[in-house]
């Protein structure tokens, strides 16, 4: 029994969050966050050639060949730092054709995920906003051995910067099936909204007549598939919420030890440091959670459904807590765009539905839980 | 990361697993010394103070051996290993740590064979949560302290034969955690007397012990004069890793699924209910939380470092959870929740059984440090925040 990180995950711990310290500090951060689309280039290719873009991707195929632990130690990072880009997209994308793929396909899409190049997400949800099989309404009808899709996918994760879509639909409006879309393929139309959560990107995908080759179409079951996709979305979502609640649990913190009101620091008085001592002790469970389901993504996979839902039930939930606590203990100055803390609870916004909310991954739990 | 055995810690649990069937089985839960046999076995095995060094009679067992030893025994629901209570959980290892080589030798062999019960005579009138202000006074005569004051809220007063007492030797330090003093009393001794308090539950655990001119022996001081408070806080760092009691929370949550499944609220069964669904997995997500919260802590243990406030974390989520089981229970069994028994009819299992679930909370909210208390620990120890 060892609850643990290794050496080399204390290792990435510590140069993930020196290289955001010293070129993603908040100053970019809103800097990225206000410009049309939320990529920065050359922090996208720095982040390429530190190796996380293809963590997860295995060394024949260009990636660093680790696990969903350090995955989750690097997302822990991009989520303290509320770093804009497409990492966990294009992370899911990546576990997505690793997991499911052809050779072809692999080969195809994976050194160039790994490399930059390409950018990939998920897009699941439909106008029914149901995370699971019976969201998919997404008809594709066959044509020479692939299908033609018709139809939007909505809430898709950095959807305009995506190059390449992993799409679930009804094969021949039956079984569910999961297809690679090209961005720049015939009838693919990205409808962007402005968004709560400026450091995150979504839109909607119109699909007009869109062709899924057979070549294109994952292998396997593919309501297997996307529920393995969306508990390993939920881990990684799960992970950002981790390291964006640390993080405003330690700007508050900090801010109660320097505000004096009273003549005294506020975080003297327990109606401040009580519920600062509430937001640690669900960092920490919601890490604790988090960590295990992490773990069993590789290591014990028939645990992962249950794991995951308790981990983004219990984080989702405690992180919209946290967001408003963390503004509402600052004062007026945790309502200003100029102060922080502010973004952090816009995050939590973006989290919450992100993939189950609390109330849907609470509802599975009870599922598996056989009641 | 690594949440599986090693091969030796199989070997262990399985060897575990097989005493439980072989001495827990079906006939012998039935037999009536079913309690004095299995006291003896586990004591045979070393298993009763299973961390406890070897030449006191301990078994010597290893941290995650305790652990998969107490979480096996929990998971089967076993008896006790043993009953002497707080003579397993902090007054043996306080004696351990403080105690002299006589008393050692007195005292920890009878807990061992749960020969008698300790009871803990720590809080005042006067002196709960702030326990270092207390008052009852130990005066120094020849060979003897003599003993004038009142503790309250002593659990198990009644029926135990020790006390293991914190009394004040010195009021004139200025650090009120100065000047205390820890005595091993008998209660049988003239001059001690117990009064049964009765709680809102309708029992009579806890008492009122007043010590009028009680002569206790200088041979039974632990540790030094004057130096009772690190006694206290070192027996109160002997708390676990709490990995052990989430084997409970598990079975107590699971009685409570089956009972909104089997109960119906509105024409359906109560565990259809969002509202009722959404509580019970919560509570499944927190316990969940707690065990795993526990395995990190397992693990800094393992590797050599001391426990610090962080167990304070489990505690809030186990004073959360004793209020919502009782809670859940009560609303999902609606008005039949008030009807605690009916003396003709012995047949209906759930008559009366939630109620002490939903008046018993206080003795694991308000028992083991309130949580105000575990938020201040937290707050000041992790957060660094001012003291208040
Ligand atoms: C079932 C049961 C069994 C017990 N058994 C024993 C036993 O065997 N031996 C023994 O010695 N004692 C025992 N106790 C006593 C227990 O340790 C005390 O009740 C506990 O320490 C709290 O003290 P108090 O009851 O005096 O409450 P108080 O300390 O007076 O607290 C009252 C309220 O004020 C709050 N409060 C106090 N100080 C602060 C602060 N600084 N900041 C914020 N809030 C604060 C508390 O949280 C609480 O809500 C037992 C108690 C119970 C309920």
């Amino acid at each position: 029994m060892n609850f643990g990180l290794t050496e080399e995950q204390e290792v990435l711990r510590s140069v993930t969050r020196r290289f955001l310290d010293e070129r993603a500090p908040m100053a970019t951060v809103r800097e990225i966050m206000e410009s049309p689309d939320a990529l920065d280039e050359k922090l996208w290719t720095g982040m390429a050639e530190l190796g996380w873009l293809g963590l997860i991707i295995d060394e024949d195929h260009g990636g660093a060949g680790l696990g969903w632990v350090d995955l989750v130690v690097l997302l822990e990072e991009t989520g303290r730092g509320l770093l804009p880009s497409p990492l966990i997209s294009t992370s899911l994308a990546a576990a997505a054709i690793s997991e499911f793929g052809t050779d072809a396909q692999k080969q195809r899409y994976l050194p160039s995920l790994a490399d930059g190049s390409a950018i990939g997400t998920l897009a699941v949800l439909e106008e029914s906003d149901i995370v699971g099989p019976d969201g998919i309404a997404l008809s594709g009808n066959p044509d020479d051995g692939g299908y033609r899709l018709s139809g939007t996918k909505r809430f898709v994760h950095d959807a305009v910067a995506a190059t390449v879509f992993i799409v679930p639909f009804l094969a021949g409006g039956k079984e569910i099936t999961l297809g690679i879309v090209e961005a720049n393929a015939e009838g693919v139309t990205p409808k962007s909204y402005a968004t709560m959560d400026e450091t995150k990107r979504m839109a909607d995908v119109a699909f007009d007549n869109v062709l899924v080759s057979s070549d294109a179409i994952l292998t396997g079951d593919g309501t297997a598939a996307l529920a393995r996709m969306l508990d390993l979305a939920a881990v990684a979502v799960t992970a950002e919420m981790v390291g964006a609640m640390d993080k405003d649990l330690e700007i508050t913190s900090q801010y109660a030890k320097d505000r004096v009101q009273f003549d005294q620091p506020i975080g003297k008085y327990q109606g401040v440091k009580h519920p600062l001592a509430e937001m640690y002790v669900d960092v920490e469970t919601s890490r604790s959670l988090l960590y295990y389901a992490a773990w069993c993504v590789q290591e014990q996979p028939e645990s992962l459904p249950l794991a995951a839902a308790r981990a983004k039930a219990y984080a989702s939930e405690s992180f919209v807590r946290i967001g408003i606590d963390g503004v509402q203990l600052h004062g007026a100055i945790g309502f200003t765009a100029e102060y922080d803390i502010q973004l952090y609870l816009k995050r939590s916004k973006w989290a919450l539905p992100a993939f189950g909310d609390a109330d849907h991954h609470y509802g599975r739990v009870a599922s598996l839980g056989g009641y | 990361m690594d949440f599986n055995l090693t091969p030796e810690e199989e070997t262990f649990r399985d060897e575990v697993r097989s005493f439980i069937q072989e001495h827990l089985s079906p006939e012998a839960r039935k037999d009536p010394d079913l309690m004095a046999n299995w006291l003896k076995s586990v004591r045979e095995k070393r298993w009763v103070g299973f961390n406890w060094p070897p030449e006191y009679g301990g078994g010597g067992g290893g941290i995650m051996e305790q652990v998969i030893l107490k979480e096996e025994m929990s998971k089967a629901g076993a008896p006790p290993l043993g009953t002497s209570m707080m003579g397993l959980q902090w007054v043996g290892p306080a004696i351990i740590e403080y105690g002299t080589e006589e008393q050692k030798k007195q005292f920890l062999p009878d807990i061992l064979d749960s020969k008698y019960q300790w009871c803990t005579g720590y809080s005042e009138p006067g002196s709960g949560s702030d326990l270092a202000s207390l008052q009852c006074k130990a005066v120094r005569d020849g060979d003897e302290y003599v003993v004038n004051g009142q503790k309250i809220w002593t659990s198990g007063a009644s029926y135990s034969k020790w006390i293991i007492l914190l009394t004040r030797t010195d009021s004139s330090a200025e650090d009120k955690h100065e000047g205390i003093t820890c005595l091993l009393v008998e209660m049988d001794s003239p001059g001690v007397e117990v009064r049964p308090i009765k709680n809102m539950a309708g029992s009579s655990h806890f008492a009122e012990v007043f010590f009028d001119n009680v002569r206790v022996p200088v041979k039974n001081l632990l540790g030094e004069e004057g130096k009772g408070w690190a006694v206290t806080v070192s027996a109160l760092a002997h708390e676990r890793s709490g990995i052990s009691e989430v084997a409970g929370l598990i079975s107590q949550l699971a009685q409570v699924v089956e009972l909104a499944k089997r109960t119906q609220r509105n024409g359906r069964p109560a565990s259809e209910h969002p509202g009722i669904r959404r509580r019970l997995a919560k509570a499944d997500a927190m316990i969940e939380g707690m065990r795993l919260n526990g395995q990190r802590f397992l693990t800094k243990q393992l590797k050599g470092e001391k426990l610090s406030s962080e167990t304070s974390i489990n505690k809030l989520h186990r004073a959360f959870l004793a209020i919502e089981f009782g809670e859940l229970a009560l609303e999902i069994q609606g008005s039949a929740s008030q009807y605690t028994s009916r003396p003709d009819d012995e047949d209906d299992d759930d008559l009366g059984r939630w109620a002490s679930g939903a008046l018993g909370w206080p003795a694991v909210v308000i028992g083991g440090g309130t949580p105000n208390i575990q938020r201040n620990i937290i707050a000041e120890r992790i957060l660094g925040l001012p003291k208040d």
